[in-house]
């Protein structure tokens, strides 16, 4: 569970969510995401290192370059805790229609 | 995030080369090792270094744009650089010197051909407010040892 809140506390703050969402439309280097950000190298590398902590971007080695891509494991991880919170509504909607139904036999 | 028991990273790399070259290396061809992610600036192509106490460390791009990352606090050649960090835990320009941690890098001659760098961040917790992000970033494996690596490269390659 730690790991499903660390993947939500990373994307609280709006530049690390733009590197997220830059980084998950193409994969591609701090330099890259630097060019387009009004954040140095060494920021978006810390940014990065957070995602990367809550599985959400993980990254590779390509020749001289490191490049960074979307994570799908921390992703489903956090649709996973989101989906708990659907199915227990649903749940609810359930019990509760039911309920009401009990309550009133004659309601539709 | 664990919690720095100390508020200093110390790193250190043997280089296989004499103690004068990798002196000269460190302070006068920074951009040769400095890794290119640790700039500030992007597409840095020079790093101009005031070579006495009291001197600058200055990234230059591309474009002739100028940031000042370290004041230089002792020049003591082959044996001792020092210098501030000015950088903030948003990694931006720290005007603040109050709010600036300081490098000291003693170089020691292990024999004619061989020297240690001895790098040491010191006082990370002047910065306040985040200074326990930026010691985990320079005392990490991304942090000075990559460019102490790179820089027993450059010099003793």
């Amino acid at each position: 569970m730690a790991t499903d809140i660390a993947g939500f506390a990373a994307l609280a703050d709006p530049t690390r969510r733009e590197i997220f969402e830059r980084v998950a439309a193409r994969p591609s280097s701090v330099g890259e995401l630097a060019a387009g950000l009004p954040v140095s190298r060494p920021a978006v590398s810390q940014h990065l290192r957070v995602l990367k902590d809550a599985r959400l971007v993980a990254d590779e080695a390509v020749g001289t370059r490191r490049v960074y891509r979307a994570d799908p494991e921390g992703l489903a991880m956090l649709r996973e805790y989101l989906a708990l919170f659907w199915r227990r509504s649903l749940d609810t909607l359930a019990s509760v229609a039911e309920e009401t139904s009990h309550d009133h036999p004659d309601a539709t | 995030m664990t919690i720095p028991t100390r508020p200093d990273v110390s790193v250190s790399v043997d280089v296989a080369a004499p103690v004068e070259h990798v002196f000269d290396v460190f302070t006068r061809q920074m951009p040769t090792w400095w890794d290119p992610d640790h700039h500030l600036l992007d597409d840095v192509v020079a790093m101009d270094v005031e070579l006495r106490p009291g001197g600058t460390v200055t990234e230059v791009d591309a474009a002739g744009n100028r940031c000042t990352i370290a004041r230089v606090i002792a020049v003591d050649p082959p044996a001792r650089f020092a210098f501030t960090w000015d950088v903030s835990p948003r990694w931006e320009v720290e005007p603040d010197p109050a709010r600036c941690s300081e490098v000291h890098v003693a170089f020691t001659a292990l024999d004619d051909r061989n020297t240690r760098v001895v790098l040491e961040h010191r006082h990370l917790e002047r910065h306040g407010t985040g200074w326990e992000g930026m010691h985990a970033a320079v005392g990490g494996t991304d942090g000075w040892a990559v460019d102490l690596r790179r820089l027993a490269g450059v010099a003793g390659g």
